[in-house]
Formats: C-alpha cells, sequence, structure tokens
C-alpha cells in the first residue's frame, strides 16, 4: 500500500515535469533540455525573459520563487544560472541558463519586472562580472564603489592592487543611476535616473550605526518623520569570499561558510558539506547525522536567542537584551565542551562531524530543554504582550505574502507572512524527514508576528531535539574522506534552512580540486532587499524595530 | 615598572612584570623631566581614565558578536568599567575594531577615528582586524586596520573569546597608567 503510494507520487512528478518540459519547447523551441542535478534548460538571451513569464504564470505549477541567480564566466562566455522552484512546492526546481560572448559589453535582459529579488542580484552580478541588464530600473555597481577597475569573478581579472590602492578620501553617495531600456522600437536606450526627488530630505543610516546589526547603510528620504524611500548602499564588508573559494580546496573553503551568517555557522557549513557530499558521493554516518541535526538545532536557538534579545534591544528593553544573552550562554557552554568554540564551531566537515559529542552531552542538553521551556514562559510573560511593545510591532511592517515569495524572503520572516517556506519540510535533509515538527505559519505579516515565529521555532527546535538526543546510535562519526576532494564536472546545488532563512550553496565543478564557480545563496539579502518597501509609510523609529524583526545579518549579504 | 601580585586565573603575575616597551615609554618620558606635583595629579587622572574607558564599537562582522556577550551578563564588561559603549566617537576614548576592514569602508572609519576626542585609543580585535585574518588574499580586504589608524592593542583570535578581550582591554588599561598628560616638558 505505501509502495504503490511512493510510486504514484514519483509518477506524478514524472508527469508534471514532463508537462513542463512540453511547456517550455512549445515557448521556446530552441531551448536545450539537460538532465542533471536538476532540470537544466539553456535558451539564448533574448529569450529568456518570456521563458521566465510563461513559467511564472504556469497555472498548474507557477515557478514564482527565484532562489538563486548566479553569474557565471564559463570561459569564452559569461552567463548567468537562474534557480527557480515553485512557491508551493519548493522541491520542485528548474535551472534556466542563459549568456552572451560579447565580453566587452555584454548585456542580457532583466528579470526584475518578474522577481523583485533580482534587482539586487542583477547588480551584485554587474559588479562581480560587468554583465549589465536591459530594464533593470538601477544599474550601480552593488558592493563595489562605482570606480572600481575590472571585474573581480571573470577568470582574466588582474588582481594587481596598483589598480585599486587604498584610499582613505571620502567619496560622496551617488544618486543617479545608470540604467539601459529597450524601447517600443527594440533599440536600446542609456539614460540616467534620480534616486530621489529634488527636494527630498535626506538621511544616512549606517554604516556604522549600532541598530543596522551590521555595516549596512540605508539612505532613507523623510518627510518629517514618514520615511519615504530607502536606498541601499552594500559592500561595507565585503570579502570577496566567492572569488578566494576558486583557489581553495573544498575542506578549506568550509571555513568561509561559518563567517558568512555568523549566527548560524553550524547550519551553513552544513550546507556547503551537503554539497560536497552529494557531488562526490560520500555517506554520511548515521550518528553523524544525528549529531549535525542536533547542533544545527541547537545553533537556531542560539540565533533565535540573540534575534529576540536584539529586537527587544531595538525597542528599548534592554533587560530583555540580558536575559536573551544569558540564556544563549548556556548553548554556548555546549558548543564549547563539545568542539572548543563558542560562535564559530568549526564542527561539521565533509563527510561527517570533526568532533564527537561528549560524555554528559545528553544530560547538559536535556537541562537545558527544561531550563529553556522555563524561560520561554517568563519571555512571554514579561515582553510579548506589553503594551507599548505592542504597539511598536503590531500592524508595523507588513509584507504580504505575494511580496514575501516576489522578494524570496524566507526564513521566520517569510512564514510569518503565511508562505509555507520550510526548506526542512520540502525537502527534508539529515533526519529531518524522521522528526515530527509543526512548521510555524503565521499570515499577518507584520512585526510581531515575526517576533512570535522566532519564539514559537524556540519550540520547535526544542521538540526536534528531544526527540534525537536519547537515540544517538553508535558508530563513526566521519567517513573516510580523501584529504583533497575531487569533483566530478557538474553543477551542484544544495539548499538548507539556516536561521534566516534558505541558505544555499551552487558549485560548478570542472573536475578539479577546486571549484570553478562558488556561489552562497545569503537569506539575508533577501531580507533587506524588501526592506524598502515595508518601512515605506513608517516612522523612522519604527524602520529600527522592523530592522530588528526581520533579522539580517551583514556579512552574509556581503559575503 | 613594579605591579602588585594580579590575580588572573590563567595568566601567571611573571608575564605582567614583561614590560620591556612600557619601560623604554616611561624612560623616554623621565628623559624630559618630571614636575612632582604634577605626576601626582597625572596618577589620578590616569586612574581615573584607565578604570572608565569608555568604548565605540565598530564592528563589521562576527567579533561584535562575541563583544556583544562580553557586554552581556554572563562576562559583565561593566567590572572594568567599560559598560558605557558609545554610539557617537565625540564621546569615546577607545574603539574597538571587531571584524575585518575593507577598501570601502577605509575613508568611513578614518572619519570616525579623527572625530574621536584625544586620548584615544584604538584595539584591533580578531585575526581580520589584526592582519586580514582568512581573507588576507582577497581583492577587497585591508590587510590589518593599522594600515588606516594606529592601533594600541592587537587581540588575536577568530574570533576572541570574551576572556581573551578582557586580557587585551587589561594591557589597554595598563598603557594608560603609566601615560603622563601634564608632567612631560615636552608638552
Amino acid at each position: 500500500m505505501r509502495i504503490d503510494q511512493r510510486n504514484k507520487k514519483t509518477f506524478d512528478i514524472y508527469n508534471i515535469m514532463e508537462n513542463i518540459k512540453k511547456l517550455i519547447l512549445n515557448t521556446v523551441p530552441t531551448a536545450v533540455i539537460e538532465e542533471k542535478q536538476k532540470l537544466t534548460v539553456t535558451v539564448t538571451f533574448d529569450k529568456l525573459h518570456l521563458l521566465a513569464k510563461t513559467l511564472k504564470e504556469n497555472a498548474a505549477l507557477p515557478f514564482d520563487f527565484l532562489v538563486k541567480l548566479i553569474g557565471v564566466d564559463r570561459g569564452e562566455e559569461l552567463g548567468v544560472n537562474y534557480l527557480l522552484c515553485s512557491s508551493t512546492d519548493l522541491s520542485k526546481e528548474l535551472v534556466l541558463k542563459t549568456g552572451t560572448t560579447d565580453r566587452e559589453n555584454p548585456l542580457l535582459y532583466s528579470i526584475t519586472d518578474l522577481f523583485e529579488t533580482a534587482q539586487y542580484n542583477e547588480r551584485e552580478v554587474f559588479a562581480l562580472l560587468g554583465i549589465r541588464f536591459i530594464n533593470n530600473p538601477d544599474m550601480r555597481k552593488f558592493f563595489l564603489n562605482a570606480d572600481w577597475v575590472g571585474y573581480p569573478l571573470r577568470k582574466d581579472y588582474d588582481a594587481n592592487p596598483e589598480l585599486n590602492p587604498l584610499s582613505l578620501e571620502s567619496v560622496d553617495m551617488i544618486d543617479i543611476a545608470p540604467r539601459i531600456t529597450e524601447n517600443e522600437k527594440g533599440e536600446l536606450v542609456e539614460d540616467t535616473v534620480n534616486i530621489f526627488g529634488e527636494d527630498d530630505y535626506i538621511i544616512n543610516i549606517g554604516p556604522q550605526h549600532p541598530s543596522t546589526h551590521g555595516v549596512m547603510h540605508f539612505r532613507t528620504a523623510l518627510d518629517g518623520e514618514i520615511v519615504k524611500k530607502i536606498d541601499v548602499h552594500s559592500g561595507y564588508i565585503h570579502r570577496g569570499i566567492e572569488k578566494l573559494s576558486e583557489s581553495l580546496t573544498y575542506p578549506q573553503i568550509l571555513h568561509f561558510t561559518d563567517r558568512l551568517d555568523y549566527l548560524s555557522a553550524n547550519i551553513n557549513r552544513h550546507g556547503l558539506c551537503m554539497a560536497v557530499e552529494k557531488a562526490a558521493e560520500i555517506e554520511v554516518p548515521e550518528r553523524a547525522q544525528y549529531i549535525r541535526t542536533i547542533m544545527d538545532e541547537l545553533n537556531r536557538i542560539d540565533s533565535h536567542l540573540l534575534a529576540w534579545a536584539c529586537q527587544t534591544n531595538d525597542l528599548g528593553a534592554t533587560t530583555a537584551f540580558i536575559y536573551g544573552m544569558r540564556e544563549r550562554e548556556i548553548i554556548l557552554d555546549i558548543f564549547e565542551k563539545t568542539c572548543g568554540g563558542r560562535l564559530i564551531i568549526n564542527q561539521n566537515v565533509v563527510g561527517g562531524v570533526m568532533f564527537d559529542i561528549y560524555n554528559e552531552f545528553q544530560k547538559d542538553v536535556k537541562s537545558f530543554i527544561i531550563y529553556m521551556r522555563d524561560k520561554l514562559k517568563e519571555y512571554d510573560r514579561f515582553f510579548s504582550h506589553n503594551v507599548i511593545a505592542l504597539g511598536r510591532m503590531v500592524t508595523i511592517g507588513v509584507l504580504s505574502k505575494e511580496d514575501a515569495i516576489n522578494y524570496a524572503v524566507t526564513g521566520p520572516a517569510g512564514r510569518g507572512s503565511g508562505w509555507s517556506c520550510d526548506i526542512r519540510k520540502h525537502i527534508p535533509y539529515a533526519l529531518y524527514d524522521k522528526v515530527d515538527f509543526k512548521e510555524i505559519i503565521r499570515t499577518e505579516g507584520d512585526s510581531y508576528a515575526r517576533y512570535l515565529n522566532r519564539l514559537d521555532e524556540i519550540e520547535e527546535s526544542l521538540h526536534i531535539i528531544e526527540q534525537l538526543i536519547d537515540n544517538v546510535p553508535e558508530g563513526d562519526i566521519c567517513a573516510k574522506v580523501k584529504p583533497i576532494i575531487r569533483l566530478p564536472e557538474g553543477e551542484y546545488y544544495s539548499r538548507v534552512e539556516a536561521c534566516r532563512g534558505e541558505f544555499g550553496v551552487f558549485i560548478e565543478s570542472r573536475g578539479d580540486k577546486f571549484p570553478y564557480r562558488l556561489k552562497f545563496r545569503s537569506p539575508s539579502m533577501a531580507l533587506v532587499s524588501a526592506m524598502p518597501l515595508i518601512c515605506q509609510n513608517e516612522k523612522v523609529s519604527d524602520f529600527i524595530g522592523i530592522g530588528g524583526s526581520m533579522d539580517y545579518v551583514i556579512p552574509d549579504i556581503d559575503r | 615598572m613594579e605591579l602588585k601580585n594580579v590575580n588572573i586565573k590563567g595568566i601567571p603575575t611573571a608575564e605582567f612584570n614583561d614590560n620591556e616597551y612600557l619601560e623604554n615609554y616611561i624612560k623616554e618620558l623621565e628623559a624630559n623631566g618630571v614636575n612632582v606635583v604634577l605626576s601626582k595629579i597625572d596618577e589620578l587622572i590616569n586612574w581615573g581614565r584607565s578604570n572608565s574607558v569608555w568604548p565605540l564599537i565598530y564592528a563589521t562582522s562576527c567579533c561584535g558578536i562575541e563583544f556583544m556577550a562580553t557586554a552581556a551578563a554572563h562576562h559583565d564588561i561593566a567590572r572594568f568599567g567599560m559598560e558605557v559603549t558609545r554610539n557617537s566617537p565625540r564621546q569615546a576614548d577607545l574603539m574597538i575594531v571587531a571584524g575585518t576592514m575593507v577598501h570601502k569602508m577605509a575613508p568611513l572609519i578614518k572619519r570616525v577615528y579623527d572625530q574621536m576626542a584625544e586620548p584615544k585609543y584604538v584595539v584591533a580585535m580578531g585575526a581580520c582586524a589584526i592582519s586580514g585574518g582568512p581573507f588576507i588574499n582577497s581583492y577587497h580586504v585591508v590587510p590589518g586596520v593599522d594600515q588606516i589608524i594606529p592601533v594600541d592593542v592587537y587581540i588575536p583570535g577568530c574570533p576572541p573569546r570574551p576572556e581573551s578581550l578582557f586580557y587585551g582591554l587589561m594591557q589597554l588599561q595598563r598603557k594608560i597608567k603609566v601615560e603622563q598628560f601634564l608632567g612631560n616638558k615636552q608638552r
């Protein structure tokens, strides 16, 4: 009976994907469809927009969630890979590929009008690869200064420091954005557009500001106390991790993932390990899977506690900040006893985990679960129903479900807008298909929904740990792995649920011990890209509160 | 320079007597001649200054979170009189640079440093602020914040534990304690 059901399900998936293939070939007959790790469709650059639009508007299975937009220097051509999936079922994935052979003036068509999240990603591709996107309303470089010489992710990039010397001269912010549009006759027109109106009163929030949760720069146009428009500047912590990774072996790259979103360090690392393990076909021992899942969930609680502490601090409750950090310290102690690290724990390695759990691990975790449940009640009692807190969270910063999908806002924020987007449920990895847990979904979409979602997710994480902690099997903690791993030629994707949303890894390997191209999907970038939308017409003091409820981590965005 | 018994677990008192560069510093100051009364006032000023250092946290990445843990109840930076973290450079004595410094940020940290009032100190916290850390080969990373502003104390670690941060900050306190603001004839 069960086998029948499973067969039927596989058959259904097969059928659906066959229909999608037919749809693609009907729309673009010249498309090349390949069955790789994901269904990959290669089209010429002028057909991409049409195909993406058709797929997005496909009623049976709309591909309306742009997961990743990856710029790749493929040697003779510069191209972009788009990982699309359906917002109703995240396991239905599709890769679109396009490219241009013009390396002097590469131009592709933008899909910003279909997926808002493409906006920042396309600007990133322009800064790092020099591809300009036709019809993108704002073609400024995203991470680098406008006068940066060269495009770092190109294979022929000249890294000579004399070309881009360290300058201590302050530069003026440029509020005029170049753009390139196609008019009705099909001609390309280059012009500029002013980001702000002439009479706008603009204040700079950041880059060095304690409430922006990192070095983000929000240029904010105000009308009295009301936010009219926000222009986001990023790159104040852009370390070029993706370029650095191209000259390091896979085990060496692992430590970069911890330093992306340092609050979900273990989960990010899990994501990269999974991508490499899948590609090299390494079987992870069961004991390692248990340890990984427990550590991931502990990491999630740690991150949500810090998010809670910072959000309450942003709303003016300093005591709550101290409380959140106090509980977090217990988790850090458990981490420390396990592997010596506090914040960045270096636990996962390719093939398993580096350190086994210690003798009293179970006892410590169990006593923490009891303690934490008690504290959650306390948080609920003294902050969650506080009149002032409610006034600053309820109906503030509302993000609708459509916008959440359009801006690719995942994690507690996306689920606060009523979008079921938990990778642990949709594409289970590690042991998430064996444990029972609820996906916390609220439909209000305001700061308060995001706030409550985090507290509820702490409870769910405790529940997951509770189911696993007594059943850790005996055995190896790490599979036998060669020190230098060569991945077979191909493209590999992996997706995990980090604390702020979906974290993704893309590896393009050409059979070498180094990746040819490595790209991380940052959940925080989507959160920040939604900030201008949800802060519009809110008070400037609530801007800080909304930022706290979104809980983005900037080094994750800048990479 | 003699120090009384320092009672810190894990750090022997002998380590505190390795003071070569501070002794040279004192010699240099003494060579310039010191007034007896003013030097006593100096001691008083230094006692006050070293025990109420107000930091500005220039946190760009992971080390900033470890600073937050340091400032919270468990580790409690208030024991050293440093809990008053100032977000305005004009009110701060000490800048803790916690995290990687990149080309785009370099002019801004210089500007914030210039806005701080004298006397001012800088602590480079973590491998990135010291030398660029794991990102030293990157095209966009400044190899150490000392390329931009002068640094008083370097605290290694990635990120440094709160205890290391305390140790580093205590080294800064020692440095402040031997300074002379009034007694130096050169001024």
